[in-house]
Parts: C-alpha cells; structure tokens; sequence
C-alpha cells in the first residue's frame, strides 16, 4: 500500500519527455545553424547598425509619396478583387462540401447517405489542398505564369482564401438548427430553395463576418505577397530593402502599420454594422 | 434608416469591388480567354510530373528538416523571450518597464517575417540562421502581447496564498501562477507554430533557408517538376505539424 | 503572548471598517473559535493576524515580533512560522495534490529545492502523511480541479499540517463539509495542535463546532468583539445577541474553472 503511494506515476512520462525534448533539441539546433550570437556581433552590428540607422528620417519626398499612395491604393485594391473572386470559387464550393444539404440526410435522421459522403470527399480534399498551399507560394506560381505584378497577387489570393473560405462556411451551414432546411427539403423544395430559405437566414451575419475578418487577413497577405514580385507595398519594400534605402523601407514599414491599423478598424465597424 | 445604411453600405462594397478591378487593369475576359487559358494549363501540366529521383528526395528532407528546425526552434525561442518580457508588459514591475516592454512587443509584432527575414539575411548571411532568428523576433511579440494578456487573466489568489506563508516572488509565481497559467501558454505555443512551419517554409524566398529557398530556385531554373515536388513535400510538413499540434493540444491542454 | 493585537482598526478599500479598535491576546497553546454573523469581520481578523491584511491604526505583534515594523525579508521569515487555511483554497486547478500540499514548507525550504519539486515531488511520505490524516491518502496523484468543494478544502488543510506552523489560523475551515466530516476534520485539527502545542485560532459559522472543540470562544459584531470567554461561560442569551437579525448569508463561491481560449487566425 504505502510503497505503491511512494511511487509518483508522472516520473518516467516526465522522464522521457525532457529525454525526448534533449535528443530533438540538438539536431534541431544543428539543421537550424542557431547562432544568436550574429545579433551581437560587432561588424554585422555597425552594417545593420548603419542600415537601420538610415531609418531616421522616413522617406517623405513628394515623388515618394505619389508611389506610396499608389502602392498602397493597389494593395487594397489587390486584397478586395481577391476577396471578390475567392467568394466566387468559395461559395458554390462550399455549398458542395457541406453536409448540411443532404437530400438524403433530411430522410435519414440526419446521417447522409453513403454516395453522398463520397462525392463530397473531392470537394473538401481540394479545399483543403487549395489553402495548405501558403498564398505566397501560389503568388510565386503565379508570377511566373502571368508575370510580375498585381494579376499574380490577386489570383493567389483568390485560390487561398477559396479554400479558407470554403471550408470554413460549409461548418458554419452545418453548424446551425438543420430541421428548417429539412423541413422544406422533406416537402419537396430544391436543394437551393431549402438553403436561401432554411440556412442563410441563420448564417448570413456569421458569413459576413467572418469574410470582413478574413478580408482583414488579405490585405496583411498582399503585403507580404509582394516580396515574389506580385504588386502592391511588399514589392515596393523589398525593392527598397534590396537598395539598402532604410529610410524608405521605414516610411513604407509606417504606412503598411496605418493600412492594417486602418482595416483593423474598419472591419471592426463593418461586423459591428453587419452583426 | 438602418435598412438603407445597409443598403448604401452594400452598394459601396460593390463599387469597392469594382473599382479594385478597373484600378489592377484586371481583364477577366482576358485573363479567361482560350489562348491565355491553353498557356496556363501548359504551364499548370509540368507541375503534374513531380521529380521522385532518390537524390532529389535527399536534398528535399534535408531541406524539410530545416525548416521543420526553423519552425520549432523560433517558435521555441520566442516562447522563452515571450515570457520575459509578457512579465514587464503585465505589469509586475511597474508602470515604466512595463510600457517600455510593451513599445518593444508591438514593435517587434508589427514588422512582418518576411521583412524580419531580409533584415537577418541581412546581419547573419543566407541561410536557415537567418530565417530562425526572424521567426523568433516575430513571434516573441505575438507571444508577449498574448502571454501577458494571460497574465493578467490568471487569478493571483493562489500566488498570494504562497506569499502569506513565506515563499518568494518567483516560487509564488512557479507554485501559484504558473500551473494556472501553462495550458494556456501551451495553446498560444502550438498556434503560432502551426502559423511558423507555414511561414518558415516561405521564408527561403529571401534566402532565408528551408524548403522556401529550393522551391525558389528550381522555379527560377524552371525546373517545375522539382518545384512540384518541394511544393508536396511543403504539404505533407504542413498537414503533419497540424495533427502533432492537434494532438498535444488534445493531450495537454484540453485534459 | 503569541498573538497580540493593540487598538487595531482595518478599514478595506472601499471604505467600510472592517474591525474596530480590537484588543486581543492568546497564549501558547491556546485553541480559539471565533463566531458571529456574516460580516462581522471574522475572515478580516484571521486575515490580520495572517499578516495578508495591514491594520490602519494600532499594533500587531505575532510569535513576538511586530509584524509591520519589520523589513519584508524579515516578515517573509515571519509568515513562515503562521499557517492559514483559506475557506475556499487558492489552489491552481491543475496544480497535483502532492504538489499543492508539498507547497506548504515553500517558506522553509530553500530556492533550489523548492524548485526540484515542482519537476519532482521531493517528500511524497510526507505528503502522504498529512493527507491520511485526512482521509485523503489516496487523492495523492490527482488534479486539484478533479476534487470537490470539501476535498478541495481538506487539501487546504493538509498543506498547512504539512507546513507545520507555530501559529495555526483558519477562516472558515469546513464550510463546504458535511457534518460528520466537518466534525472530524476539527477533531483532526485540534488533535495536532494540542500534540505539537500549536496556537490555533478557527472562525466558524457552525456555533455547536465552536462549543464542542474549542475551550475559549470570541464573538465578534460589527468589527467588534462583543464577547471573549471561556466555552462553560457562553450561554444562550449572549448567543442570541450575537446573531440578532442576521441576514440569510451569501452562498459561498463556487470553485474558480479553468478555461483555455484557442486563437483561429
């Protein structure tokens, strides 16, 4: 009795675990090449030193400025074509994926039929396949396919947030009361009929928000997006950062903070007003 | 009113739209004409072949071992440097390191991996260094912004429980805050690595290392069917770290 | 005089005066039960002899020692030697019993040890000890937040057996027990303070606890003590002035849960 109480049982799990964590931690830092010790180093300090210094004071010349309001105005306008044609692929996508109307399940206390379940598997696999792919790997695709600048930044996020989108608002249609839709479906409304009419007007302010946040995910993805050459503020930066221009790279670091600052709130009014 | 707020709102969204295209000069007839489309699908079927010869296949784990490294090892730096600077930023040492610690976590938080990345690659050479360091900087103000907001929420009745009877600040907060405060830490911990192995397999696109710089170079080489092949093994990594995460959260922070 | 209280007033941040002018000595050895009505300021009396509250006038000397005079290093080493059960523990819900109770000599122990058995239990015996002395032993290995209300509270009691204090205070110590348990676990705690000669000093609602335990009783009303007698000396009249017009007390809160938030993006 008492030596079984003497015994922790968490011992050995712990054991091995920090065993584990050591064995992993020495490869790990010998494939990463980890050396903290470049930020301190004296000659790399005074080359980023004499960079980062350069910061001071941002870029603000006239010309300057044209370009930062241009770049900036295409990579809005980059975020929301995207999103416009994302909501293209996603919404009939999503309304294959999602099991919520099953023409089979409103018959079958909602377990959908066997086919039914394999049809839909494709359409979530390419959901899935579309947005595991980082969208600026697309843009580096798609660059190459339709050359530099905006299109490319446009399309990638189009196929990424397809697939986020898709996803995330099949669960949305089947997370809510499913017995109107199977109601209309049981009385012999179409598929279409029985969602307008049994789903969306349960969803729609989810919809709405969740594709305002996303938008706001959009606008920070063209910006990075931009360093492969696909438009917009990341590739006026990288530019910048190439010619060793701190203090444009500075200005251009300041208006990406208000853009996304800016649509932080402006999505936040937009769900406020929608919800 | 409202009824026509919402309309006018929906009217501007749609000339939003609108308007993003005609300022892109995007031609969607154009861009969906046969010509355009025949090249596309030309250029999409090289990918289809994906380049499974041994050596290829070598070179490729090796690289997806560096940024599988990259990922875990940043994400592991920035917890540690996360929690240093989320205890100023809760505010346990008083209000003028914990502004100060805040102006640095937004700071650090603001600047976005890629810039990181080519401001490392800048200090620390090309490489997968450059890329660790990057994600590190990055996530330890995503980190210390959301551990100190954890902090603040942990109740401090157990913490003051162990002061009262004689133990010290630390040992208060290892015995009274941190049990309290582990899974939660854990959960923002997986979060960002799942974010990391994402970014830290891009992040080669400016020499930062990882499979990012081999994708990089054999679509600059056009060799797409190495290309296709980094971009599979880019998904496996990806869809892997998913389910580790998934699971220790199952295992740890959920129990 | 181990404990000794001279013209004490506490009043708490938002302005209501928690105790009023109290004077108070107990010996060595003394067991002491502290009642009255909700509110009357048991939990502030208890907590100022814990050293967890600051009076706003008068003075405090505990085991000896003026408790606000001394530095905090000095007042550390103070507090190590007071014990205080909380009537709803402060215990981390995922903290383990072992760990929890094992918490109690963090005072006594040193820096490095102390953190040793957050990794490891270092005295599981020990900690095996205090908890089968109340009924607990085989509650070792499990989650705090997998305990009810009153195991939760014996818990509480166990790591302050464990931390074996010179001064044993305890606000409320078996609220949320049935009767019987409630019983024993007094017993048990009366029990280890006569054997080690420890000062113990209980607030109690259940005014039967207090006669049938404890050899000297305080009432105290309004921040005042109303009476300090001997337990043959309280009668019923001075117990029904005691409780005039009390009001139906606030249940006790619940047990804090633990929730952990995922980010989506």
């Amino acid at each position: 009795m008492l030596t079984r109480d003497t015994r922790d049982p968490a011992t050995r799990p712990r054991l091995l675990l920090s065993l584990l964590a050591l064995v992993l931690l020495w490869p790990g830092i010998r494939f990463s090449e980890l050396d903290l010790g470049v930020l301190l180093a004296s000659d790399s300090q005074s080359e980023m030193g004499r960079f980062v210094a350069a910061f001071w004071p941002p870029a603000h010349g006239d010309e300057f400025v044209e370009l930062l309001w241009q770049t900036t105005l295409q990579t809005l306008a980059i975020a929301t074509a995207g999103m416009a044609l994302a909501l293209l692929l996603a919404v009939p996508a999503s309304l294959l994926a999602s099991r919520a109307l099953s023409l089979s399940a409103a018959s079958r206390a909602g377990h959908p039929g066997y086919w039914g379940q394999l049809l839909r598997w494709p359409v979530r696999g390419l959901l899935i396949f579309l947005r595991s792919v980082p969208e600026i790997v697309w843009a580096l695709l798609f660059v190459r396919a339709v050359g530099l600048g905006p299109t490319a930044g446009v399309l990638a996020i189009a196929i990424t947030y397809s697939g986020m989108l898709g996803k995330v608002y099949a669960e949305i249609y089947e997370s809510v009361d499913q017995r109107p839709a199977h109601a209309l479906l049981q009385s012999g409304s179409s598929r279409l009929a029985a969602f307008c009419y049994g789903i969306l007007p349960n969803v729609a302010a989810e919809l709405l928000s969740y594709t305002v946040y996303r938008w706001e995910c959009a606008i920070r993805a063209s910006v990075v997006m931009g360093f492969v050459g696909a438009g917009g503020l990341g590739q006026q930066m990288d530019l910048s950062l190439r010619m060793f221009a701190g203090g444009e790279v500075a200005s251009l670091l300041l208006t990406f903070l208000a853009l996304v600052l800016l649509a932080d709130q402006l999505s936040r009014l937009l769900r406020w007003r929608l919800a | 009113m409202n009824r026509l707020l919402n309309v006018v709102m929906v009217l501007c969204i749609g000339v939003a739209v609108v308007a993003s295209f005609v300022y892109l000069g995007i031609d969607l007839g154009e861009l969906g004409d046969s010509g355009n489309l025949q090249r596309m699908a030309a250029y999409a079927q090289r990918f289809l072949s994906p380049d499974l010869s041994p050596g290829h296949l070598q070179a490729i784990g090796r690289g997806a071992l560096e940024t599988l490294a990259m990922s875990a090892l940043g994400t592991l730096l920035a917890a540690v440097f996360g929690l240093l600077l989320a205890l100023p930023a809760a505010g346990r040492f008083g209000w003028p390191l914990q502004s100060a610690s805040r102006l640095v976590l937004n700071a650090l938080r603001a600047v976005p991996e890629l810039v990181w990345a080519a401001l490392m690659v800048l200090a620390a050479g090309l490489g997968p260094n450059a890329g660790t360091l990057a994600l590190a900087l990055h996530t330890t103000g995503v980190l210390g912004r959301l551990f100190a907001e954890a902090l603040e929420n942990t109740p401090s009745e157990p913490a003051d429980a162990i002061r009262l009877q004689g133990g010290n600040a630390v040992l208060a907060f290892c015995y009274g805050t941190l049990p309290n405060l582990l899974p939660q830490l854990l959960a923002y911990v997986l979060y960002r690595w799942e974010n990391n192995i994402r970014m830290a397999s891009v992040l080669g696109f400016v020499g930062a290392g990882g499979l990012g710089q081999m994708l990089y170079v054999s679509l600059s080489l056009f060799q797409e069917a190495q290309g296709s092949t980094v971009i599979l093994a880019m998904l496996l990594l990806v869809l892997a770290v998913d389910s580790l995460s998934g699971w220790s959260r199952q295992r740890w922070v959920k129990a | 005089m181990t404990l000794q209280l001279t013209q004490v007033s506490v009043t708490h941040a938002h302005g209501v005066q928690a105790l009023r002018g109290i004077d108070l000595r107990i010996g060595a050895g003394e067991q002491v039960a502290v009642i009255g009505p909700s509110g009357a300021g048991k939990s502030s009396l208890l907590n100022l002899l814990a050293t967890a509250l600051r009076p706003g006038s008068g003075e405090v000397q505990l085991l000896g020692e003026p408790a606000w005079q001394l530095s905090a290093r000095q007042r550390q080493r103070l507090r190590a030697r007071i014990g205080l059960i909380h009537q709803s523990p402060p215990l981390p819900p995922r903290q383990r019993v072992v760990t929890a109770v094992l918490a109690g000599k963090l005072g006594q122990w040193g820096f490095g040890k102390s953190l040793l058995n957050l990794l490891h239990p270092l005295d599981i015996p020990g900690a095996t000890a205090a908890l089968a002395r109340l009924d607990l032993g085989d509650k070792l290995f499990v989650q705090c937040q997998q305990l009810s209300g009153g195991q939760l509270q014996r818990v509480g009691i166990a790591r302050v057996l464990y931390q074996a204090p010179e001064v044993l205070l305890a606000d409320e110590p078996v609220s949320a027990m049935d009767p019987v348990l409630a019983e024993h676990t007094l017993s048990v705690l009366c029990r280890h303070a006569r054997e080690h000669n420890v000062t113990l000093v209980a607030s109690l609602h259940a005014v039967e606890l207090a006669l049938a335990h404890f050899s000297r009783v305080i009432g105290l009303r309004d921040g005042q003590i109303l009476f300090d007698l001997p337990t043959e000396a309280v009668d019923r009249p001075l117990l029904d002035t005691l409780y005039a017009n009390e009001q139906l007390q606030p249940s006790p809160t619940p047990p804090t849960t633990l929730s952990v938030q995922i980010p989506r993006c």
